[in-house]
């Protein structure tokens, strides 16, 4: 059985479609990367998954329970944890407030507040700083640390490369590395196809709000998941 | 040297205003809430105590001891009740809720206690009319020492709260990001109704010294939410619960010397003052944005 | 994509649809034979004329509040400064009449220099400033002796008419003023302030950064709503013949206005004057004083904040997507298809 089971998911901006009937299934352990263009619907997806955002259709399931009306803190009892776009820390707090806050609010286990920063050394030096005033890369570890504080099964990551420079990058996908060696279940959503296709078990694509390719790692070939990114179809493909 | 004399009273009003005036800054700084009821529920509290002062002959203080827990309760209904559902459908209907809620309960007193003008000062005994002469101008009254010094308290307590303990660090999360809160594990609904619920349990406590200070009806309620308003604008809409002190005590040394000016500009004087820093450059003592939402 | 091969002509923008056209012909006859009420007698004129006041009322705080995103809770300055100023030029001699014109015009130049201190603000600090305004202008009006201070003041000016046509000139004049304020913010909406409006109430920033002059916007507004709120203080005084300043700048005016918006619907046009048509008959009905009457209005407002909060004319236009005033645009593709040589690649 699945860790996370998708059934026809439907999500709304108003009037506006962002995600359409879509499913999927994510076991434990795996690591799926979400990928398309902006407007694809995924980070309204992964929204929906944590609980910031009230599917108008559909079932949402983690490990057998109905979570679809669930509320979003309670889903971070469950164990699931979102890493937000644009990271989103508590900008007057510092980081070790930042870090304390979901601790306490989030489940037990071998993350704690010191363990975390054992993880992501660069915190023990920022420790007492106010969160608005670090740089992107330094937020960015915040922002990680602080969704592992709550020991989630499945964490989720939302663009976590955006507005860092790539060495920033390398650093947080590092650590990230890490906590996928130890069986972590993870679901990204990455603009860097490379990055994607090198941390990911599987790849998704979606584009307007639907799936329109998913395969493995190693089953497809770069240009396949362009073509799909884009939405494009080349001579001899089936029309839609 | 009067007006040293002046300052010192206008201190200390200012400590009352600004007990009346911090649980409204509390509630519009987590939720963005203007609770037009507030005054009502600060005179509300009085009347609670006075009812109790009926029955049991003893201070108003230690008759507070029991309406603390029913203020308390009050407040958490009310966000529970009220608050939490106007919330959802924008900022304005918060406002008719309040309103709402501030005609029903004014009237409602009328209805149980009569529109006559009522007082705990007698009950209070020596602490209502006691002062100490420090010079041959200045003197210090007890309930003007004791507001400002419960104040304080109360002020530092609060602010101890939110930034040492795990409910308070919730709190101030909250209040930054509801959003994120949530997606950290807090249940922000629960950290709105605690709010409210300390909110109105200060506003009760300001209530008090308001009907022990002066006599009360059940319309006074609006008379002091002007002034609760103003300390909190005057201070300024900033991270510091400070600020609102500060706002009660520039209100305060304001209506105090415009008083002695002329007996009959006292509170005029506070308005005008308020004016002149809402016209200032940074629109408020500690303003940290200019133009809050 | 679809392709829609049917209706891909240009498109074709119209303000008016059948209904529309329809309710604002029914409008102004309305208004056309509200003219005539003075023929249904004394008390109905009286009635009537409190009524308008109420709508004046209501739709100028709706101008503010639901198409500016301010919300005042200070309008009652102007009430009480229409009435006091009415009362000020009459006392130098003017026609009751014209001073109440004029003590109009004037609440709107005051409104000018007020906006400048005001507008630097929004949300909290603005609504406690405009009433901390109001409190103040009623302090210093009640030290005016010769507007008779606290204990207040009458429009005597007026006795010089007799009673039955004073009534019917006041009336006229009261439904003169509705229809030109209603009028103005008609034409204000359908003009190109209106959609900034929309534009400001959804994203000010985003407003600017096309743009749109915000605070200019927000100005014109701002002067409206006083202009309109000082002809309902000078109608009011009229109306009443008496006057004090804890009444006339009392905030239960700003009361009644949030209880006839919300009741009605905020940001809707036909909304406000439901919402005082609404109150019109709860206050005929409980009488307009004793303490179950505010327990009545008071809860009736706290239900429609929980369970209508979009107002009655809101939920409708919500729930059937009428817009029965020309205020919006329609977008509408015509049949001609393109010919084929001009679709893309």
């Amino acid at each position: 059985m699945s860790l996370l089971e998708i059934d026809r998911l439907g999500l709304r901006h108003g009037l506006l479609e962002a995600v359409r009937d879509l499913s999927l299934r994510v076991a434990e352990g795996e690591t799926v990367a979400l990928v398309g263009a902006n407007g694809a619907g995924k980070t309204t997806l992964l929204r929906a998954i944590a609980g910031a955002h009230r599917p108008s259709s559909g079932v949402l399931s983690f490990d057998g329970t109905d979570i679809t009306r669930m509320a979003a803190h309670r889903r971070v009892r469950l164990g699931i944890a979102l890493v937000p776009e644009g990271r989103r820390l508590f900008p007057a707090l510092t980081v070790e407030e930042n870090l304390l806050v979901a601790a306490q609010a989030g489940r037990a286990g071998r993350w704690t507040l010191e363990t975390v920063i054992e993880a992501f050394p660069m915190l023990a030096r920022l420790r007492r700083q106010r969160a608005a005033t670090l740089s992107g890369g330094e937020q960015q570890a915040t922002a990680i640390a602080r969704a592992l504080v709550t020991n989630p099964r499945l964490l989720l990551l939302d663009e976590v490369s955006l507005g860092l420079a790539p060495l920033a990058v390398d650093a947080v996908y590092e650590s990230l590395a890490r906590v996928i060696e130890e069986g972590a279940t993870i679901v990204l959503v990455e603009q860097d196809l490379s990055r994607a296709m090198n941390v990911a078990d599987r790849v998704v694509c979606m584009l307007e709000g639907r799936i329109v390719l998913e395969g493995a790692r190693g089953e497809l070939r770069r240009e396949q998941i362009t073509d799909a990114y884009f939405g494009l179809r080349r001579a001899g493909s089936v029309d839609a | 040297m009067t007006w040293v004399n002046d300052v010192v009273q206008g201190v200390m009003l200012g400590g009352f205003y600004g007990l009346l005036a911090c649980g409204l800054a509390l509630m519009f700084g987590l939720m963005r809430i203007i609770n037009l009821a507030h005054g009502d529920l600060a005179v509300l509290g009085a009347y609670l105590v006075y009812l109790l002062l009926e029955h049991w002959h003893t201070s108003p203080f230690l008759a507070f001891l029991p309406v603390l827990p029913a203020m308390l309760l009050i407040g958490y209904v009310l966000q529970r009740v009220l608050l939490e559902r106007s919330l959802r459908s924008g900022l304005l209907v918060p406002l008719l809720t309040t309103f709402g809620l501030s005609i029903v309960i004014q009237n409602l007193l009328d209805q149980g206690f009569s529109p006559d003008d009522r007082s705990l000062g007698a009950s209070a005994g020596g602490v209502a009319t006691a002062s100490w002469q420090i010079t041959s101008q200045l003197s210090i009254p007890a309930i003007g020492a004791l507001t400002l010094g419960v104040a304080i308290v109360i002020f530092g307590g609060l602010q101890l709260f939110l930034s040492r303990t795990r409910a308070g660090r919730q709190m101030r999360a909250t209040a930054q990001d509801p959003d994120t809160a949530e997606l950290v594990g807090i249940n922000s609904r629960a950290i709105y109704a605690r709010a409210t619920a300390i909110a109105v349990a200060i506003a009760a406590i300001g209530g008090v010294f308001l009907a022990i200070r002066s006599s009360f009806t059940p319309y006074s309620g609006p008379t002091y939410l002007i002034f609760a308003f103003e300390a909190v604008v005057i201070g300024g809409l900033g991270s510091s619960l400070w600020a609102t002190l500060a706002g009660g005590i520039v209100l305060g040394i304001a209506q105090t010397i415009g008083g002695q000016i002329n007996p009959e500009y006292p509170v005029l004087a506070g308005h005008i003052v308020f004016l002149v820093v809402l016209a200032s450059p940074r629109g408020g003592l500690l303003n940290l944005r200019r133009a809050t939402a | 994509m679809r392709d829609a091969r049917e209706g891909s002509g240009p498109p074709a923008i119209s303000r008016w649809t059948r209904l529309s056209a329809g309710f604002t012909t029914g409008f102004g006859g309305l208004i056309v034979a509200l003219i005539f009420v003075p023929a249904l007698g004394a008390g109905v004129v009286q009635d009537m004329t409190g009524l308008l006041i109420l709508v004046l009322m209501a739709v100028m705080w709706n101008a503010l509040a639901g198409y500016g995103g301010l919300i005042s809770i200070g309008q009652q300055a102007y009430i009480g400064l229409g009435a006091y100023s009415t009362v000020w030029m009459c006392n130098h001699g003017a026609n009751p009449f014209l001073a109440m014109v004029l003590a109009t015009l004037f609440c709107g130049a005051v409104s000018i220099p007020l906006s400048f201190l005001l507008l630097r603000f929004r949300g909290a600090q603005f609504a406690i400033g405009t009433w901390v305004l109001a409190e103040a202008l009623a302090i210093w009006v009640s030290f005016d002796n010769a507007l008779g201070a606290g204990t207040g003041t009458s429009l005597l000016q007026l006795d010089t008419y007799a009673p039955g046509p004073r009534e019917h000139y006041i009336y006229w004049l009261t439904l003169g003023m509705t229809v030109v304020f209603l009028g103005a913010l008609f034409v204000l909406l359908r003009s190109r302030l209106g959609s900034s409006l929309q534009a400001i109430r959804d994203d000010e920033e985003a407003a600017a950064s096309v743009g749109v002059r915000v605070v200019a916007g927000k100005r014109i507004l701002f002067m409206l709503a006083a202009t309109g709120a000082g002809a309902a203080g000078a109608m009011t005084l009229a109306n009443t013949l008496f006057i004090e300043p804890n009444s006339i700048f009392s905030v239960n005016y700003t009361a009644l206005m949030i209880f006839m918006v919300l009741v009605g619907g905020l940001g809707t046009f036909e909304g406000p004057i439901i919402g005082a048509i609404v109150l019109y008959f709860v206050q005929h009905q409980f009488g307009n004083d004793g303490v179950w009457y505010f327990v009545g209005l008071g809860g009736t407002a706290i239900l429609f904040a929980l369970l209508l909060p979009r107002g009655v004319w809101g939920a409708l236009e919500e729930r059937t997507g009428l817009r029965c005033m020309p205020l919006g645009y329609r977008v509408a593709r015509s049949a001609t298809p393109v010919p084929p040589a001009q679709e893309p690649a």
